[in-house]
C-alpha cells in the first residue's frame, strides 16, 4: 500500500473535524474522497501531505511516516491545493522551473521538464507570459503542471475543479484522466459525483468526519438497490407526506424512491399516492447515479 | 546537518531569493513609491517647512539622514505584505508539500527586501544630492553611514518578515507595518527633539531611530557623533536577533498546525 492511513483524527479548539480515518491506496489506484463541505476531505488531505499534524492516529506514504519523515515524504508527493499556487508576477515556465529546483532536479534537468510538461499541458503557447494574463482553466493546468515537476509517486488534488466553468472542467477532467493512464497513483477531493465517478476506481465517501462508504462507484451504486423513480411534487409537503406514504426520501419537492423498474411497482406507489389523495405532478425514473447513493447514505447518518 | 543537507538548504534558499528578487523587479509600481514617497516628503521639508525649522546647519543637510530611514520603512512595509500574501494565498502550502528548507522561504523574502532597499535608498540619496544635500564624508564615513543603514535594514525586513508571517490578511500586513512607516515622524528626523514638548522629549530622544538617524547624520555630514554610534548599533543587532527568532518561531507556529 502506497498510502496507509490508520485512526486518522484531527481537533481543532475541542471540535473534531475527522474522526479515526482509515485509508489505503494501492499503487496506481485513484481514489475520490468524496464528501459535502466541511466533511472532512481537506483535512485529511492536509495530512497525509504533512501540513496539518493529526491529532491521533497516523499515516505512511510510501512507507515513510507524514509526521516523523515529513521531508522524505514531500519527496515523493505533490499537492494540488483547492487554489492555484502560482506566482502572478512570473511566467509559467518561470514558475515551474522554480519548484523543478525546490524538487532539487537542477537547473538544466528543471528546464527541460518544465518545457515537456507546458507542452503535455497545452501551455507551451504561453509559457513566457506572466501568469496573471492566464485564464482560470490556465492557471489550474499549471499548477497540475507544478505538482507532476518532480514526477511524484502520489498525486493529492484538493478540489481540482472547484469554480471552473464546465470547459475549462472537461479540460481538467481530460488532463488528469491523462495521468490516470501513466499509472500514477492519485487521491483527489472532490464535492462533484460526477467528477468521482469519471476520474476514480474508488469512491471513499466522506461525511462528518467519518467514512461512511467505500467501493467502485458500481458497488455503491448497487447497493441502494436497481433502478429509482424519482417522484415531483409542485409542493415541498406533499413531498414530505408521500415518503410517509411509500418510504424512500425527500429532496424539497421531489422524492427518491427505490424501485424494481417494473410498470407494476410504479402502478402501486401511484395507486397509495392517490388514495391519501397525492398527486405527483411528473415521475421519472433512472438508473441510480452517485446522487442517489450520497443522499442516501449522508440522510442515514442523520436519521 | 549533512553535507548534502547543507548543498540543499542553500539551492533552497538561493532558488526562493531569485523568486523573490524577480517578483520585486516586476512590481514596478510599489518600487515607484517606496522611491516616489520619501522624495516628495523630502522636497515638502526642504522647500516648504525647511525654512522654518531651525536646525543650526542647512536643512537640507540635517533632513536627509531621517529621509534615508523613511524609505526603509516603506521598503518594509511590502515586505511584510510579500510575506503575507505568501501565506494566506495557497503558496506557502505549495512550497511547504515540496522538500523545501523552511527558512528558505523567509530568507527568500528577506534578501529581495534588503535588495529593494539597498535601491530604493541609494536612489533617494542620488535625489537629496541633487536637491543640494552635501555631505563632507570621509571613505570611512560613508563605510560607517552605509554600514549601520544596512544593518537596520536586514533588521527591520526580518520583522517586517515577521510581521507578514502574523497577518491574517495582506491588508493587516500593511496596518501592522504603519508605525514603521510613523516612528521617523517622532525622532530627530525631522525637527531636534529640544523643540518637541517635554512630555514627548524622552520619547524622542530614547527611540530606536533617533541613534541611527544621529549617526548617520555624523557620519554624513559631521555633527557630534557622542554616544549615538554605540547605541544605534546595540539597537540594531538587538532588533535584528529579536526578528529573525520572532519571524522563525512565528513561521515555524504559523506553519504547524
Amino acid at each position: 500500500m502506497i498510502v496507509e492511513a490508520t485512526g486518522l483524527t484531527k481537533s481543532y479548539g475541542g471540535t473534531e473535524v475527522l474522526s479515526g480515518v482509515d485509508l489505503s491506496v494501492r499503487e496506481g489506484e485513484v481514489i475520490a474522497l468524496l464528501g459535502p463541505n466541511g466533511a472532512g476531505k481537506t483535512t485529511t488531505v492536509r495530512i497525509l501531505t504533512t501540513l496539518t499534524r493529526p491529532t491521533a492516529g497516523h499515516a505512511t506514504i510510501a512507507g515513510y511516516d507524514v509526521v516523523r519523515a515529513a521531508n522524505k515524504v514531500r519527496g515523493v508527493i505533490s499537492l494540488t491545493g483547492q487554489y492555484a499556487a502560482v506566482d502572478d508576477n512570473q511566467t509559467g515556465r518561470e514558475n515551474l522551473v522554480m519548484v523543478g529546483r525546490l524538487m532539487h532536479l537542477g537547473r538544466g534537468p528543471a528546464r527541460q521538464r518544465a518545457g515537456e510538461l507546458l507542452e503535455r499541458f497545452g501551455l507551451a503557447g504561453a509559457m513566457d507570459r506572466r501568469v496573471k494574463t492566464y485564464s482560470g482553466g490556465m492557471r489550474r493546468r499549471l499548477d497540475l503542471a507544478m505538482s507532476l515537476i518532480g514526477r511524484p509517486r502520489v498525486i493529492f488534488l484538493d478540489e481540482p475543479t472547484t469554480g471552473l466553468d464546465p470547459a475549462s472542467r472537461l479540460t481538467m477532467w481530460e488532463a488528469i484522466g491523462e495521468l490516470v493512464r501513466d499509472g500514477t497513483t492519485i487521491l483527489l477531493t472532490t464535492q462533484y459525483l460526477e467528477e468521482a465517478d469519471r476520474l476514480a476506481d474508488r469512491i471513499v465517501l466522506l461525511d462528518r468526519g467519518r467514512i461512511t462508504a467505500s467501493g467502485t462507484a458500481d458497488a455503491l451504486k448497487s447497493r441502494i438497490g436497481g433502478e429509482r423513480i424519482e417522484l415531483h411534487f409542485t409542493d415541498a409537503v406533499d413531498a414530505l407526506k408521500s415518503v410517509d406514504v411509500v418510504g424512500g426520501l425527500a429532496d424539497g419537492v421531489l422524492v427518491n424512491l427505490p424501485s424494481d423498474g417494473t410498470a407494476a411497482h410504479l402502478h402501486s406507489v401511484l395507486d397509495e399516492l392517490r388514495a391519501q389523495g397525492l398527486h405527483p405532478a411528473r415521475v421519472s425514473s433512472h438508473r441510480p447515479t452517485l446522487d442517489d447513493v450520497f443522499l442516501t447514505l449522508t440522510a442515514k447518518e442523520t436519521a | 546537518m549533512s553535507h548534502e543537507g547543507f548543498a540543499a538548504a542553500v539551492s533552497d534558499t538561493a532558488t526562493m531569493i531569485d523568486r523573490s528578487v524577480r517578483l520585486t523587479r516586476r512590481n514596478v509600481d510599489t518600487l515607484f513609491v517606496s522611491v516616489l514617497l520619501p522624495v516628495l516628503m523630502m522636497t515638502l521639508f526642504v522647500f516648504v517647512f525647511g525654512g522654518a525649522i531651525e536646525t543650526g546647519t542647512r536643512y537640507i543637510n540635517y533632513v536627509v539622514p531621517g529621509i534615508l530611514l523613511l524609505t526603509t520603512g516603506y521598503g518594509a512595509s511590502n515586505t511584510a505584505m510579500a510575506v503575507a500574501d505568501d501565506m494566506t494565498k495557497g503558496m506557502i502550502d505549495r512550497l511547504r508539500s515540496l522538500p523545501v528548507r523552511s527558512f528558505a522561504v523567509l530568507t527568500g523574502h528577506v534578501t529581495a527586501s534588503v535588495v529593494r532597499n539597498a535601491v530604493s535608498t541609494a536612489i533617494v540619496l542620488l535625489a537629496s544630492l541633487a536637491m543640494g544635500f552635501r555631505p563632507n564624508a570621509s571613505a570611512a564615513e560613508w563605510f560607517g553611514a552605509i554600514g549601520l543603514l544596512a544593518l537596520y535594514v536586514v533588521a527591520l525586513s526580518w520583522l517586517a518578515a515577521g510581521l507578514g508571517v502574523i497577518a491574517k490578511t495582506v491588508e493587516s500586513a500593511s496596518t501592522l507595518s504603519f508605525f514603521m512607516l510613523f516612528l521617523p515622524y517622532l525622532s530627530s528626523a525631522f525637527v531636534q527633539p529640544e523643540t518637541m514638548p517635554r512630555w514627548l522629549r524622552p520619547i524622542s530622544e530614547h527611540q530606536p531611530i533617533t541613534p541611527v538617524i544621529e549617526t548617520v547624520r555624523s557620519f554624513l555630514t559631521g555633527t557630534p557623533l557622542g554616544s549615538s554610534g554605540w547605541i544605534a548599533l546595540a539597537w540594531c543587532s538587538g532588533l535584528l536577533i529579536f526578528s529573525v527568532i520572532f519571524a522563525s518561531l512565528l513561521y515555524r507556529r504559523r506553519t504547524s498546525n
